[in-house]
């Protein structure tokens, strides 16, 4: 157990957070200013890592092939939310689960259909691949380190978004006061389907990313969905900042649990019963971790609404 | 437009008349249809209990499902290996008698329901859905990781457990154990609806300020509602293991969550016959769909956007409607 090791987990840890926020950040957003629980999300981050899996394939730039993911999630996004989403903010919180779930039988059945059930794989471009030496000498992926910043830069870009701009000011207000806002001459139904496109445009972002890592298949989207609902039950619903911190919490706490509690487990039982009990309780922490939000606070950590 | 006694007891009437036409006609395999839409209905009767009347909508069913099924698969596998089952202080033996597993599969599904409903309950709205999910995954992830169990292979089960005096292995007669046990627990829900227990839960769900300033407190009324709906839908996620002779942690899974709460939607909610209307149609497009095109899926999809879109109250709401429209 090296001070290397130590923080070369940190920095999993972080990149997994970073990316878990990119998509918590659009849940929470979606709920925070429409009042909608979106199930579909995870499709949205599959569609952006298939459409980048398809478009580096046909051009080799990654850069273009991230360009197409943000696009067509963003497209995605914004035409469920027009046929869709729309009908559904007036509706109880069943109807929107059940509706957003048909969606995403149909985003995945439909993927499965169109692609085939193997998956797609996305090569890091040769600029971003290799590791790159941090002080300390200690080495780490290039790639992994650009994700941090990357998503870094995101959450640095959402904030002044909603903080500094005109489009930001209307957001927060429709969470406050969505008829008032309408009265005052806001085109509320083009602020929904911005907000919803902006959301979907990041989950896009993050599956491409990520997919770069891992593979691109159906079904990716659905693991972080709920893992995103986790951070942003933590981090309080409709908080960008409760994302945030929720999002690095998780991220850290699955990916250090991993590696640290079987060798905790070790001190005091033999290796083996050690590995398996430690992995074990590792792959449930996090719902622990959130299960003590609870009980301490219910709404989460930053949340305002009961 | 027919009246709603009728329409329950043509659906059951139904059911059972399927399975004795199959037996008849000596076509086995529809019998095992017939038996799935037996325990898929008495699963969602349960979450019906939570949902319909307590208006708790819990995304996490396939824990108290899942829990069912490993309780099945635990034991019988204790007793087809012959290897004792160490609980820490004790140890016990494995059981292949389905009365036993089904008591087991309730009270450990009633327990963790204990335990998710004293958490979750304290929040509301989304939070409670995304709770509930998480749980389920909670159980999910641990399954999946549990290698003395199979891990993500999960576990099977050679022979169908056994009830006293009947034959579990000939088709019909596990299709009446699981009949039966779904009349069950409809008249269940059915006493509980007009009992005085389920009208104030239903005033917890509609007004529930009202519900606590005569006295009554909702938090209770709820957490007791999901205990019985979690111990039924355990219950139902025995039997469905022992239908396949097989658990693994799909039955945890998110998706068996969905589709619990899907075949209320389709049937229609509140509705004493809706969870096995919604079974049937689940069975049966799952069935001829399937056989059509592997992508069936996608067509459960859209047929579920236009219920949830324009046909609110499901198909029971269509054939015989309330005056009074359910909220």
């Amino acid at each position: 157990m090296s001070f290397i090791l130590i923080v070369e987990q940190v920095l999993n840890g972080l990149q997994f957070g970073v990316m878990l926020f990119l998509m918590a950040a659009g849940l929470t957003l979606i709920f925070g200013v429409m009042g909608l629980i979106n199930l579909a999300h995870g499709s949205l981050y599959m569609v952006g890592a298939f459409a980048a899996a398809a478009v580096a394939g046909w051009t080799g730039s990654f850069l273009l092939a991230l360009l197409a993911a943000l696009m067509a999630a963003a497209l995605a996004g914004a035409i469920i939310e027009m046929v869709v989403i729309r009908r559904l903010y007036a509706t109880d919180h069943l109807d929107q689960v059940l509706a957003t779930f048909a969606l995403i039988l149909v985003f995945s059945e439909g993927t499965r259909w169109v692609f085939g059930s193997f998956p797609l794989f996305l090569d890091i471009p040769d600029y971003l691949s290799g590791p790159v030496t941090l002080p300390g000498g200690i080495q780490y992926p290039l790639y992994r380190l650009t994700l941090i910043v990357v998503g870094l830069l995101v959450g640095l870009g959402l904030w002044a978004l909603i903080e500094r701009t005109r489009l930001g000011i209307q957001i927060r207000a429709g969470e406050n006061d969505r008829e008032m806002i309408a009265a005052l001459g806001v085109d509320i139904s083009k602020l929904y389907t911005l907000v919803f496109a902006l959301g979907a445009a990041l989950a896009g972002l993050a599956g491409a990313l990520v997919g770069a890592i891992q593979s691109v298949q159906v079904g990716m989207g659905e693991p972080v969905l709920i893992l995103a609902f986790v951070v942003i039950v933590i981090g309080g619903i409709g908080s960008i900042k409760g994302a945030f911190i929720g999002a690095l919490l998780v991220g850290l706490t699955d990916t250090l649990g991993g590696i640290f509690l079987p060798e905790l487990f070790k001190l005091v039982m033999s290796p083996a019963a050690a590995t398996s009990f430690g992995s074990s309780l590792a792959s449930i922490g996090i719902y622990l971790l959130m299960a003590a939000v609870l009980i301490w606070r219910p709404t989460g950590l930053f949340g305002a609404r009961a | 437009m027919i009246s709603e006694r009728m329409l329950n007891l043509t659906v059951i009437g139904g059911l059972l008349a399927v399975a004795l036409a199959a037996l008849v006609l000596d076509q086995p395999f529809t019998i095992t249809l017939a038996t799935r839409v037996a325990i898929l209905s008495l699963a969602a009767v349960g979450l019906n209990i939570a949902l319909g009347l307590g208006g708790l909508v819990s995304f996490g069913h396939a824990a108290f499902f899942g829990i069912g099924g490993y309780a099945m698969g635990i034991l019988a596998y204790h007793a087809q290996t012959y290897t004792p089952l160490d609980l820490g202080l004790f140890t016990v033996a494995g059981t292949k008698s389905m009365p036993v597993i089904w008591l087991v599969a309730m009270v450990l599904s009633a327990l963790a329901a204990l335990l998710i409903g004293l958490l979750a309950l304290r929040t509301s709205g989304v939070y409670f859905i995304m709770i509930t999910l998480a749980f389920a995954q909670m159980f999910y992830y641990f399954t999946l990781s549990w290698s003395a169990y199979g891990g993500e292979d999960g576990l099977s089960i050679y022979i169908r457990n056994g009830f006293p005096g009947l034959n579990t292995l000939v088709p019909i007669q596990f299709f009446g154990i699981c009949f039966v046990i779904l009349c069950a627990a409809l008249y269940l829900f059915h006493r509980l609806e007009h009992a005085p227990f389920g009208l104030a839960l239903g005033s917890a769900r509609q007004a529930p300020m009202r519900v606590e300033t005569v006295g009554l407190s909702p938090m209770r009324l709820r957490l007791v509602a999901f205990v019985l709906s979690g111990a039924i839908t355990g219950l139902a996620g025995a039997l469905f293991a022992d239908l396949n002779r097989f658990v693994s942690p799909t039955m945890f899974s998110w998706h068996m969550s969905g589709e619990l709460i899907v075949l209320i939607i389709l049937g229609g909610v509140a509705r004493l016959i809706g969870p096995v209307i919604g079974a049937v149609l689940f069975v049966v497009l799952e069935h001829y769909l399937g056989g059509m095109t592997e992508f069936w899926k996608i067509w459960l999809g859209v047929i579920l956007l236009l219920i949830v879109l324009f046909a609110r109250g499901g198909v029971a709401g269509l054939l015989s409607p309330r005056k009074v429209g359910h909220d």
